[in-house]
């Protein structure tokens, strides 16, 4: 299942997908309506039970890849699929999970704790969105599992940074998808609650889960990534964690020296 | 005594005033159900604006001899296409671009209603006048506001997740873009019907001030929805009745209670109240 990648040297060009179950992103290049082109001829393959770091600097394109695989921007060229379907049905079929920036989120939103995991039952529902005695267990079940039933009946914006995250992990969880994104999960939060949710993503691969954490926090990744996808305009290189990881590829991708 | 409760009643032996109290409320309700929305994105002149650049459509319409709601509705579209092409084909920022279109819209509908004096005045225009509503429009403000109300009732978990966080929206599966289409295309709809009641100034209140009220009472968004429609229902309803004895003009009646209600919750509601704030500052000092 791994997808042997010719070291670590790849070129921008060796972008042939292998299998990829999971997520496959093949020669995606994204121009905007300005005529910003922020990826252009990006490709790596991922298959489930892993855990994948998207690394780069800022402005490395990273939330644009994000925005493709969540069907958001179009791809001028390439395509992405996601456990075999194209973008809209794979959404439609509630395979992806979503866990946003503690930044892109309103918390001054009045909503309750509850109310945003049972939001992650919502395409399992009926059309009224009205929840089942099952949607209610897993809403409970999801809590419980990021230890937050006590805060149930909190609004989001009394949370500290570290409850806030896990709230939405539990959201993700409630909705049951094969495939989560987590976007810059580790920003503004403490090391206990960095823990826990490192201990909690390694349950998922374990159940065959395919996580992909988007992060320029470095640190962290050796430690719990399988693979990783290095990524600056284009992916430089994509592979498992060992032998992307470098220090001469990370110097590439976060501009230790021009690449050109 | 008895005299003072049948002075009271007066209202309710009219049918112009029942006709009024009962189609206000209709409309109030339905605009405070949207304001829940508005007042959360950041999005609340959007409403002013709407309220503004629909007028030429009433003139319009009222100059042909069409249904005022159609020609609104038009104008409505055509104002959205207007801001969209302006922001496309220039540098401008987006408020820039709203203030400018909508005065332009509302100017030339003011333009209209003057240079070719129809059935509607620009006072009625500007104003509102409930009181005067003609049967016709009240069927037309009714059909608008029922199915807007059934809409919203049918949707309103699907746009409360798109307001709160559009990309888990569509993780879910939901059609984002259909969804938010849904929404503007009602809010425009109530526009045109607020109009009849308090006019195209008092418009952007009747979308914003029940929904900022009911924000400050309510963490939860459900119970927000359903305080805001009751202020937002209860406020019209009032504000015609009361404007009966006043002889003043209904619109002004109705905005200024629901900035009434606006103002207690304000200073006294439990938890987001400015009593409230300040006990919790001094206990948290005190506790220091």
């Amino acid at each position: 299942m791994n997808v042997a990648r010719p070291g670590a040297e790849i070129a921008p060009t060796a972008t042939v997908p292998a299998a990829g179950d999971g997520i496959l992103v093949s020669n995606l290049t994204v121009t905007y309506p300005n005529g910003f082109t922020a990826v252009s001829d990006a490709g790596f393959a991922l298959d489930p039970g892993t855990i994948c770091a998207l690394v780069g600097p800022n402005g490395s394109g990273k939330s644009t890849v994000f925005k493709a695989i969540m069907g958001f921007v179009e791809p001028s060229t390439g395509e992405v699929r996601l456990m075999g379907l194209p973008v809209e049905q794979a959404l439609k079929q509630n395979l992806v999970a979503y866990v946003p920036q503690s930044e892109e989120v309103d918390w001054n939103f009045p909503v309750l704790v509850e109310t945003v995991v049972t939001m992650g039952r919502y395409g399992h529902m009926n059309f009224l969105r009205i929840p089942s005695r099952s949607d209610r267990a897993k809403v409970d079940e999801a809590l419980a599992r990021v230890g937050m039933s006590a805060f149930r009946h909190r609004q989001i914006g009394e949370l500290s940074g570290g409850q806030r995250k896990r709230v939405f992990l539990a959201r993700a969880l409630a909705q049951e998808a094969r495939i989560i994104l987590l976007d810059e999960p580790f920003t503004g939060v403490d090391v206990n609650t960095e823990a826990a949710i490192v201990a909690l993503l390694r349950e998922l691969r374990r159940d065959g889960h395919l996580i992909l954490i988007s992060t320029h926090d470095l640190g962290s990744v050796p430690e719990f990534c399988d693979r990783v996808v290095l990524i600056n305009r284009t992916v430089l290189a994509a592979g498992p964690t060992a032998e992307v990881f470098t220090h001469a590829n990370l110097e590439r991708a976060f501009g230790g020296r021009d690449r050109t | 005594m008895s005299a003072l409760v049948a002075e009271l009643a007066v209202p309710f032996a009219y049918d112009y005033m029942l006709k009024a109290m009962w189609v206000s409320a209709l409309v109030g309700g339905v605009c405070a159900f949207l304001s829940a929305y508005l007042t959360l994105k950041g999005w609340s002149l959007m409403g002013d604006a709407l309220g503004h650049s629909i007028v030429p459509g009433v003139a319009a319409a009222a100059i042909l001899g069409a249904p005022f709601a159609v020609g609104a509705f038009l104008a409505g579209i055509l104002a959205a296409a207007a801001m969209q092409a302006v922001r496309l084909k220039s540098r401008l920022r987006e408020d820039a671009v709203i203030g400018l279109v909508f005065t332009t819209l509302f100017a030339l509908g003011l333009l209209m209603a003057s240079i070719w004096p129809t059935s509607v005045s620009v006072q009625t225009i500007v104003l509102g006048n409930i009181l005067a509503i003609s049967d016709e429009d009240v069927v037309q403000v009714v059909i608008i506001a029922a199915v807007s109300l059934a809409v919203l009732v049918l949707k309103w978990k699907d746009l409360m997740a798109v307001f709160f966080d559009e990309t888990h929206a569509r993780s879910i599966g939901l059609n984002v873009r259909a969804l938010k289409i849904t929404f503007f295309t009602l809010l425009a709809a109530c526009t045109v019907a607020a109009l009849q009641t308090v006019g195209a100034c008092l418009v952007i209140a009747m979308v914003v001030t029940p929904g900022a009220t009911a924000y400050l009472l309510t963490d939860r968004f459900g119970r927000l929805i359903v305080i805001s429609v009751a202020l937002g229902a209860a406020t019209s309803f009032a504000g015609a009745y009361v404007s009966y004895f006043l002889d003043g003009a209904t619109g002004g009646v109705i905005v200024t209670l629901q900035t009434l209600v606006f103002l207690l919750a304000f200073v006294f509601a439990p938890k987001h109240g400015m009593l409230a704030t300040r006990r919790r500052r001094i206990a948290t000092e005190a506790a220091a």
